[in-house]
């Protein structure tokens, strides 16, 4: 028995302590915010929030989470009440597909959770580890600057000068 | 609004003809990317109702004053949903949140065919907006007759239909006496464009809540009572065939079951991880090359050497025209490239009370369902394909096939539903890819700088290969006895598969495009998003700014004195006043790009600008900024429409820039991102601004697949233009290194 911390909740699974958390997530918690991409640690449409850093659920064995408190997309915000990273989202409509999406919230929320005045490099390099096909990247990265601005804080814009 | 207003606006004019009435031509075309769905019976009515006249396969109305609309094509993620309902709310005026979207499902809506070809609106959402627009008419009529009054003398509102003097109906209440089981009429009139509440506005998406929220949204997320899992066992990439050690899988913990049919072969266990694990030591199985598959000659000159069918698509002779002087002589190609879905493909298959029950991302739920019945030796109306979304898919990709695999699982155990989710690696390893392709332009200039002579030559694979029978799926050809493939054949202009685009929209005084189809494929093919479109518009585009260059020309005031189109003038007008063209200032390794083409000559117009610089030491390019200007016809939702050509802009520059396929001759040589990186966050541009021009009242021009072209050939220009060397192989950022 393995015992997890997810969105504030206690949850007890009887899992191989090797099994990657995106799976405990998905198949035996149901939060299906996450989703498997690789399994690689190579797209990050896995990623969910450990503590407050962003990681890989697909690499991660759900027996080495240990007392860290998991929070997924599910734990931001709901349909009804969306939280503000997915609120500034919505609010760019960023998505195509959507299917990166919980991942890039989760990354942005990582990263705002250790600034909210990022420059535009480190926003960039921030959201780097997570890819997407849509081509929805603009509308992310404004979508980010949103939110950090609706914590107070913003993006510092890049030297060049955007039209 | 006024009641007089309305009821002028509204309910009058009942003859005028359709506004959206496209022409009889291009309505006959159906897919052309695979089925089209059946035939017209109804060739006065527009769009898709053109096959299935009746209004109740299109719109019903429930007691609960729920509007509940059918279509046949399906979501991928570019929002036709969203604007579907916009349509039909904004047509039929009730709250855009009463209306219910129902998407291709082989038991509930019509058959449209494939989703495909950036033909959604054109085809679905035209029915849907004018089977809108004849409800609403029937159910002001039901009101008449029982008020006794002329229909023309009442309005609607919100779902309510009224008299002016105190009298009003629910269409709830008027439905139950409206049948609705009835041909739609051929003249309704569209409301007017300036009654429109929903058409023409950035109505946010419908399903992102949802999505953004984590609520399941996707087939990956379907969790069925007493659902198992499965894996399907196959060798490393398309073409090979793997011997897996089943013995050794039986006795793999968390196995409960193999799958054997004959050599189609799937493991299955209640738990994702324990298969994860057993897969990896099937893969330790030895696998050898299909026998006939034939072989890979070196790309892309290869492609000249191998067997052909041409055929002369279009050809123009003017002999009074001026003599050439100077000539271009030019070969321009693309390597095979993946669709490269983010989500691997996934299927849930049901077998119960002898119905099979598929949920698929495919993007045709009736081919396949053929497809389906065919494998599994049931009869079609036995099997039923229901629409779910899967990851964006971009054309023809693992979707299909995992479908077919989820289906013979399913069949092998019956009662229990079975969801199938390829790995990574397989999703990389067996999806038909984008084909390889060449072409060589033969182009001429008489001494006034313009340009009298014009040859296009393409050489291509078909970019259709989707299922239309059970040997066009992976599991079709693995069972024994084996299904035959369906033989491939080229896609017929006007929408032309390898040959897209190849006609020029400029006016050329002498003219000649030849399309050679390549039949044999050594390497799995299918669509990918603008099918030959983006190598022709590319070599179009590239060879129309050699050719100002040449002439000493400006390469946008070049391509406005070939044009004739005035809406083709105003695109490219558009994008390079927003870029600021004419006071652009070069500066060393840095420079502007750009170019043009209506998507298959009939659907959107698009002109994209880019500004460019190389990164001298590094052989990187960086992309400041994109500007675009797009002509969609009428914007149903002009921020839908920016949303797909942002990212068309982005994935084409991925493409262009990065991207190539690998095979060595035996098998693909990348499975997995490190093997073929795509575009990320920090190599996408600092700005992309996508001008949406706005033309209501005129038909849908299909939008999804229109930049990719275009931006291909604006990365080239722009690129010679801050370098000097004009690089025609894609992928690019590879020559431009090879130059630094």
């Amino acid at each position: 028995m393995i015992d997890l911390t997810v969105n504030g909740a206690t949850a007890r699974v009887d899992v191989d302590p090797a099994t990657p958390l995106l799976y405990v997530l998905r198949d035996d918690l149901r939060l299906h915010a996450a989703k498997f991409g690789c399994g690689l640690g190579q797209c990050g449409a896995c990623t969910v929030l450990v503590d407050d850093r962003p990681v890989f659920a697909c690499l991660l064995p759900v027996g080495a989470v240990g007392a860290r408190t998991v929070t997924t997309v599910e734990g931001l915000g709901s349909a009804a009440a969306p939280g503000d990273v997915q609120r500034a989202f919505l609010h760019e409509q960023a998505a195509q597909c959507g299917y990166c999406i919980p991942g890039m919230i989760a990354r942005a929320e990582g990263l705002l959770r250790k600034t909210v005045t990022p420059t535009e490099t480190e926003l960039r390099s921030a959201m780097a580890p997570s890819l997407c096909r849509c081509g929805t990247h603009m509308r992310i990265l404004r979508a980010v600057r949103r939110a950090a601005v609706m914590r107070g804080g913003g993006v510092v814009e890049p030297a060049e000068p955007v039209t | 609004m006024s009641g007089q207003a309305s009821r002028r606006d509204i309910l009058g004019g009942l003859l005028v003809a359709f506004a959206l009435a496209p022409t009889a031509a291009l309505a006959q075309t159906g897919g052309g990317e695979g089925s089209g769905g059946p035939p017209t019976v109804a060739p006065d009515l527009p769009g898709t109702l053109a096959k299935f006249p009746d209004l109740d396969a299109w719109i019903r109305i429930g007691a609960d004053g729920r509007v509940t609309v059918f279509t046949g094509k399906v979501e991928l993620g570019t929002g036709v949903k969203t604007a579907m309902a916009q349509l039909a709310a904004d047509e039929l005026d009730v709250a855009i949140g009463r209306v219910d979207l129902i998407t291709a499902d082989t038991a509930l809506t019509p058959n449209e065919g494939v989703t495909a070809g950036s033909q959604t609106l054109e085809q679905s959402g035209t029915a849907i907006a004018n089977a809108a627009a004849c409800v609403r008419l029937l159910l002001a009529e039901t009101a008449a007759a029982r008020w006794g009054v002329a229909a023309t003398t009442l309005f609607t509102r919100d779902g309510v239909v009224l008299d002016g003097q105190g009298r009003r109906a629910s269409y709830a209440e008027l439905a139950a006496s409206t049948s609705l089981a009835v041909r739609a009429r051929a003249d309704v009139p569209r409301k007017p464009v300036a009654a429109r509440r929903l058409i023409g506005r950035p109505v946010p998406r419908v399903d992102l809540p949802a999505k953004l929220t984590g609520l399941p949204s996707y087939v990956q997320d379907m969790r069925l009572p007493d659902m198992v899992h499965a894996r399907v066992l196959r060798g490393p990439s398309s073409g090979t065939r793997l011997t897996p050690d089943l013995a050794a899988l039986r006795r793999q913990p968390g196995v409960a079951r193999v799958v054997e049919v004959g050599r189609f072969a799937a493991i299955v266990g209640p738990r994702e991880w324990p298969l994860e694990q057993a897969l990896r030591v099937a893969n330790q199985g030895a696998w050898t090359r299909d026998a006939g598959v034939p072989a890979l000659p070196p790309m892309p000159a290869g492609l000249l050497e191998m067997r052909r069918e041409s055929s002369v698509i279009d050809t123009r002779r003017d002999a009074s025209a001026a003599p050439g002087v100077r000539r271009l002589s030019a070969r321009y190609d693309r390597p095979y490239l993946m669709h490269g879905a983010i989500g691997p493909s996934c299927a849930v298959a049901l077998m119960a009370e002898g119905q099979l029950t598929v949920w698929t991302h495919s993007q045709g739920v009736e081919p396949l369902r053929t497809a389906i019945a065919e494998l599994v030796a049931m009869p079609a109306d036995r099997v039923r394909c229901v629409h779910r979304e899967g990851a964006g898919c971009y054309g023809h990709n693992g979707a299909d096939d995992v479908a077919g695999d989820a289906a013979l699982i399913a069949c092998a155990m019956p009662g229990v539903p079975v969801r199938l989710q390829w790995s990574r690696e397989q999703e990389h390893g067996w999806e038909p890819l984008g084909p390889a392709m060449l072409a060589q332009i033969d182009a001429t200039l008489d001494a006034s700088g313009r340009i009298v002579d014009w040859r296009h030559q393409v050489w291509s694979n078909t970019h259709s290969t989707r299922p239309v029978a059970a040997g066009d799926l992976l599991a079709g050809v693995e069972v024994v006895p084996p299904f035959a493939p369906t033989p491939p054949k080229p896609i017929p202009q006007p929408n032309g598969g390898g040959d897209r685009n190849a006609i020029p929209l400029y006016r050329f005084a002498n003219q000649s495009i030849v399309s050679h189809f390549l039949p044999d494929m050594p390497v799995r093919v299918s669509a990918l998003r603008g099918l030959g479109a983006h190598l022709n518009i590319f070599a179009l585009e590239s060879a129309m700014d050699e050719l100002a260059a040449a002439a000493g020309r400006d390469p946008v005031a070049f391509r406005l004195a070939h044009l004739d189109d005035p809406r083709a003038a105003d695109v490219i007008r558009r994008a390079a006043a927003r870029f600021g063209w004419s006071r652009y200032r070069p500066r060393p390794n840095r420079g502007r790009g750009i170019a043009f083409a209506r998507y298959k000559n009939h659907g959107a117009y698009c002109a994209v600008a880019l500004d460019v610089e190389r990164i001298p030491d590094e052989g990187r390019l960086v992309v400041h900024r994109a500007v675009v200007a797009v002509d969609s016809g009428e914007a149903v939702n002009p921020d839908g429409i920016r949303n797909q050509v942002e990212g068309g802009v982005l994935q084409s520059l991925s493409w262009t820039a990065y991207e190539s396929a690998g095979h060595d001759g035996a098998r693909r040589t990348d499975y997995d991102w490190s093997g073929y990186p795509i575009l990320r966050f920090a190599d996408v541009p600092h700005s992309v601004v996508v001008e949406v021009i706005d033309r209501p009242g005129t038909p849908f021009l299909g939008t999804g697949e229109c930049a990719q072209g275009p931006t291909a050939a604006a990365l080239a220009n722009a690129l010679a233009a801050a370098t000097g060397v004009r690089i025609r192989s894609m992928p690019l950022a590879g020559g431009l290194a090879a130059h630094s």
